[in-house]
């Protein structure tokens, strides 16, 4: 048994100038929390954006949503205390793990807002040159190369030659457009990826919109590398993108990647680059009607929000209205959708650090996500972010399901049913 | 025309293979333009293994300052055996010994320099060199002056550019020269290749082999894991083992081992001259890398443009399949 | 100890290179990066620099193309970075080298290092023609560089496997062929203060006399013995090697 705990006692106290006597100033012995040396902590919460760490009072509702805390021993409120027990942030795995999903924030009655805490420390890490190897390779590709994936920058739009109908580059198009598509870097360059993009090209054609695309002039909008830490490579890529976009006469922006939409939102007006910017589910939602579908795809299909476009930017619906309309299709919903969708692993850098990840996890988010889908009976995994369909392929693939279970696009699901592009399922 | 120079370095008590090679082309081009070739060699055994090298003359270089290679006292001895031969072309091996003094020795003496060239031919009387550049996706061709004031050339050759002919059985005139001691450099120790603890890649029939486009240390395994179901063991190529990935015992290549396996799986590796020279006599090669253009194509009897970090658990999974 | 690291920038082999009909490369379409082993010799600089207190100065001949070079040198820790003044912005190796031993004539550094090779160094490695130019010890394909008082030791690599430790007197050249920990990464925030707030030196010097081959033309290898390409699908590609293995008796069938 341990001693009972004595309560102190003064005679008078002045708490925010209320006088307070005897057993009203009561209280047990000092807790523990006074014996922390709490340097570690606040060299965190001294960095500008990392304030809100501070805030955390360990109520654990972040830990029920997190989702890397399903897979590993982890949580906004996990980091709080271990940085209040001394663990130095800087050289933790923990400033790595989050993929910056933003579930904590929804859930987090203090407003601990790792959206901004992560960046903000991250940098300072990557300043020191102190970041897991793999994550800074993808930012020396991008500094490089304009792509993290290290592909040669002249080859951004070679994927337009498999497009099949006109894919105008401004450059040499020379005449204002409608609607001006940034594709971003997986669309460009990863095979899966210029999938989604041949199909999206075909079904504006078949729309009659009046569209171009940026090609070799295009570089990546670097949000995930600004939120993996890399605030001056974001930048670098920032200006150069809003000098190029202000080169040209559109109307909208449409954003194939949600992670390029959060920047165009929020980031680069900031930057001196504003234009309407849309997702590409929100652009073909508005104009269903004119889709004229040929083929009804007779699966159950779920569909995955991605972080950047529900959690961070509130869209829903336009994905699903897309899937609805979609003849034969059954729409079924996961446990964990919408505004507590689950986590692909690839936002915040994670899509860079999977070998680091794979060391302090013990199952890939992608992988977690994957056996879901399954366990509702989907056979088609719509997804509607250039990240995931790699990310979910490998892991039906990693999880024993091949064959079980179809990654594909909203864009080439439209495609298909339009009878644009070969069957996919 | 003026002698022709042949630098070269023994492997035990012969010739190394390509010291044959560059006497061999050295002699064929003295039938084109006349003169003689003088061969250099270091060291203890250079009186013996000279007798065989073909040449018209040769030097053979003594003393404790040449014992074992160093670049400064080699270089000094060649200095003098350059002033008395005056030679119109001097052919060193593209290896340690020939980036070390091919460059300093055109530098030093106002001679023209051609590196890693493989291959030397006779056009309409002149004399042209063929070099790779490029990482090897190019090649240069550059006419090297043979005219009688021309300043000389140097260069060094990468060793396998072509097959040695048999060298005439012809004692040459020997010299000898004791090679003076050099101040500011000294070799402490020389130190053996690693074997031993680790697998001697050598040996085995099939390597699966690793390069840069593993990406990732945490990616090993997954090619250890092929290697193990092809019985076969994971070698590398040079980034890998600068990187800390692997031990520099699996490094094949140029300054790694060279290796002859019957099978050779080159995963994401794109094939630099260096690291084809260790590994082109395999008997089948196999090459994985997303560039269509990598050089290991070259060299390769299959391929594909397969991403390596799919390809692999592919492979794994196929093989379990059939060997099962 | 004073270090000058000698860096150069060649053209990206990530990019197909292409030629123009007289064999020569298309320069409008080249997009530069440093030299790696350079980037290897610059670590090991840093690294010395860190151990021993070293000064390192980086030294680029300036075609017009080194500025980003030098500044994510400074940034990663070098102290002074150097430009020297060419006539002309396309150059050969032993020009390059001939003006490098002018500076190193005129500003003397205790030692040198500079990449073993680089992609386009057909007439001559650096370190080996500068030590020749110079007439300082030097060697190639070295690596572990610890520095001793007025000496320097290395390891230098042999075909097969082989190496020795080396002792070179100072001033002495190397040709480094890989730093001992892979290049540091230096955040774009740091290379852009430095942009603002370092300075680049710019020096003129008088070449050392070199002599030049021109190179007749450039041209791509014959593909005589092109590898029979399989799919480009992971999964047919792994079924195809697997065809071929058991086609061979190099595994069970």
């Amino acid at each position: 048994m341990t001693e009972k705990a004595k309560p102190v006692e003064l005679d008078v106290a002045y708490v925010d100038g209320v006088k307070l006597t005897g057993p009203w100033n009561r209280m047990f012995e000092p807790r523990v929390i006074t014996d922390y040396d709490l340097n570690p902590l606040e060299a965190i919460t001294q960095i500008p954006g990392a304030e809100s760490l501070g805030y955390c009072y360990q109520c654990g509702k972040c830990t029920a949503v997190c989702p890397i805390d399903t897979v590993g021993d982890y949580s906004p409120r996990k980091i709080f205390r271990r940085t209040q027990l001394g663990i130095d942030l800087m050289d933790s795995p923990d400033l790595w793990l989050c993929t910056t999903c933003a579930n904590c924030l929804r859930v987090c009655p203090k407003e601990v807002n790792m959206i901004q805490i992560m960046p903000a420390v991250r940098e300072q890490a990557v300043a020191k040159g102190n970041a897991p190897q793999e994550l800074l390779t993808a930012f020396e590709n991008t500094a490089r190369y304009g792509n993290p994936l290290g592909e040669p920058p002249r080859r951004r739009a070679d994927w337009v030659k498999a497009a099949g109908v006109p894919v105008p580059i401004l450059a040499q198009h020379k005449a204002p457009v409608d609607v001006l598509w940034w594709v971003e870097c997986y669309p460009s360059y990863h095979p899966r990826g210029k999938d989604a993009s041949v199909a999206l090209a075909r079904i504006l054609h078949h729309l009659g919109v009046d569209f171009g695309i940026l090609g070799v002039e295009e570089k990546c909008a670097g949000d995930s590398q600004r939120m993996a830490g890399e605030t001056g490579l974001f930048e670098v890529l920032a200006e150069h993108n809003i000098k190029v976009l202000s080169k040209y006469q559109f109307n909208t922006l449409m954003v194939t990647d949600p992670h390029a939409f959060n920047a165009f939102l929020h980031h680069y007006p900031k930057l001196g680059g504003s234009w309407p910017t849309v997702h590409y589910t929100q652009f073909l939602a508005a104009r269903v009607e004119a889709m004229e579908f040929t083929r009804a795809i007779r699966k159950r299909v779920t569909f995955h929000d991605p972080c950047y476009l529900g959690r961070h930017n509130g869209e829903y619906d336009a994905p699903r209205r897309l899937l609805q309309a979609i003849p034969g299709l059954e729409l079924v919903e996961m446990g964990r959708c919408r505004e507590n969708s689950y986590c692909c692993g690839g936002g915040g850098g994670g899509m860079w650090m999977d070998g680091f990840a794979a060391q302090h996890l013990n199952m890939r988010l992608s992988e977690r996500r994957v056996l879901e889908a399954l366990e509702y009976g989907a056979e088609v995994l719509a997804v509607s972010c250039p990240y995931e369909v790699s990310r979910f392929e490998d892991a039906v693939k990693s999880t024993g399901n091949a064959g079980r279970l179809a990654v594909l696009d909203i864009a080439e699901l439209l495609a298909q049913s339009l009878g644009l592009i070969p069957e996919q399922v | 025309m003026r002698p022709i120079l042949v630098v070269t370095e023994n492997q035990g008590a012969e010739l190394s293979d390509s010291s044959r090679e560059l006497l061999s082309k050295a002699l064929a081009l003295t039938e084109a333009f006349g003169g003689e070739v003088v061969a250099v060699g270091f060291g203890e055994g250079a009186p013996e293994t000279l007798k065989r090298s073909g040449a018209h003359r040769a030097v053979a270089v003594g003393g404790s300052a040449v014992a074992q290679y160093a670049s400064l006292p080699y270089e000094r001895a060649l200095h003098q055996v350059l002033e008395r031969i005056q030679p119109s072309l001097v052919l060193l091996p593209n290896t340690t010994l020939g980036m070390d003094l091919g460059a300093s020795l055109a530098a030093a003496k106002g001679m023209a320099m051609v590196a890693y060239c493989c291959g030397l031919h006779t056009e309409s009387g002149a004399l042209v060199a063929t070099s790779q550049v490029y990482g090897g996706k190019l090649l240069a061709e550059v006419a090297i002056p043979v005219e009688e004031g021309a300043p000389g050339t140097v260069v060094t050759v990468l060793p396998g550019s072509w097959a040695p002919e048999a060298l005439p059985n012809r004692e040459p005139v020997l010299e000898t020269l004791l090679a003076e001691e050099a101040q500011g450099m000294v070799v402490r120790e020389t130190i053996a290749p690693e074997s031993g603890g680790d697998v001697d890649i050598t040996r085995a029939e099939v390597l699966v082999s690793v390069g840069r486009g593993i990406q990732d240390p945490e990616n090993i395994p997954l090619a250890e894991e092929l290697a193990q179901v092809l019985g076969g063991v994971v070698s590398c190529s040079r980034p890998v083992v600068d990187a800390g990935w692997l031990p520099r015992s699996r490094q094949v290549g140029k300054s790694g081992l060279t290796v002859k396996p019957k099978l050779y799986l080159a995963l994401g590796i794109s094939g630099a001259p260096e690291h084809l020279q260790g590994m082109k006599d395999a008997e089948l090669i196999v090459a994985v890398n997303t560039d269509p253009a990598a050089p290991i194509f070259e060299v390769a009897h299959y391929g594909t443009t397969a991403d390596v970090l799919d390809f692999i658990p592919a492979a794994v999974e196929a093989i379990r399949e059939r060997g099962a | 100890m004073r270090i000058a690291v000698l860096m150069k920038e060649v053209p990206d082999l990530i990019e197909e290179l292409e030629l123009t009909p007289e064999g020569r490369l298309e320069t409008d379409v080249l997009s530069y990066i440093p030299s790696e082993w350079d980037e290897q010799a610059l670590e090991e600089a840093l690294i010395l620099k860190e151990e021993s207190g070293a000064a390192v100065t980086v030294v680029a001949v300036d075609s017009g193309q080194v500025d980003d070079m030098l500044y994510t040198a400074l940034a990663k820790g070098a102290d002074r970075a150097v430009k020297l003044a060419a006539e002309s912005e396309v150059l050969t190796n032993r020009a390059r080298a001939a003006l490098m031993a002018a500076y190193l004539q005129q500003d003397p550094y205790d030692l040198v290092l500079t990449g073993v090779q680089a992609v386009d160094d057909l007439d001559g490695q650096v370190a080996g023609l500068l030590g020749g130019q110079l007439g300082w010890p030097h060697a190639s394909v070295v690596r572990e560089v610890k520095a001793q008082g007025e000496q320097v030791q290395c390891v230098q690599e042999y075909a097969g496997g082989w190496m020795a430790t080396l002792e070179l007197a100072l001033p002495a050249v190397l040709g480094i062929q890989a730093a001992r920990r892979p290049p540091r990464y230096v955040s774009v925030a740091k290379v852009r203060q430095l942009q603002k707030t370092a300075s680049l030196e710019t020096v003129e010097v008088t070449p050392l006399p070199a002599v030049e081959l021109p190179v007749r033309r450039l041209y791509r290898p014959a593909a005589a013995g092109h590898a029979t390409m399989w799919s480009e699908d992971a999964a047919e590609a792994a079924a195809q090697l697997v065809e071929l293995l058991q086609s061979r008796k190099l595994i069970r069938s």
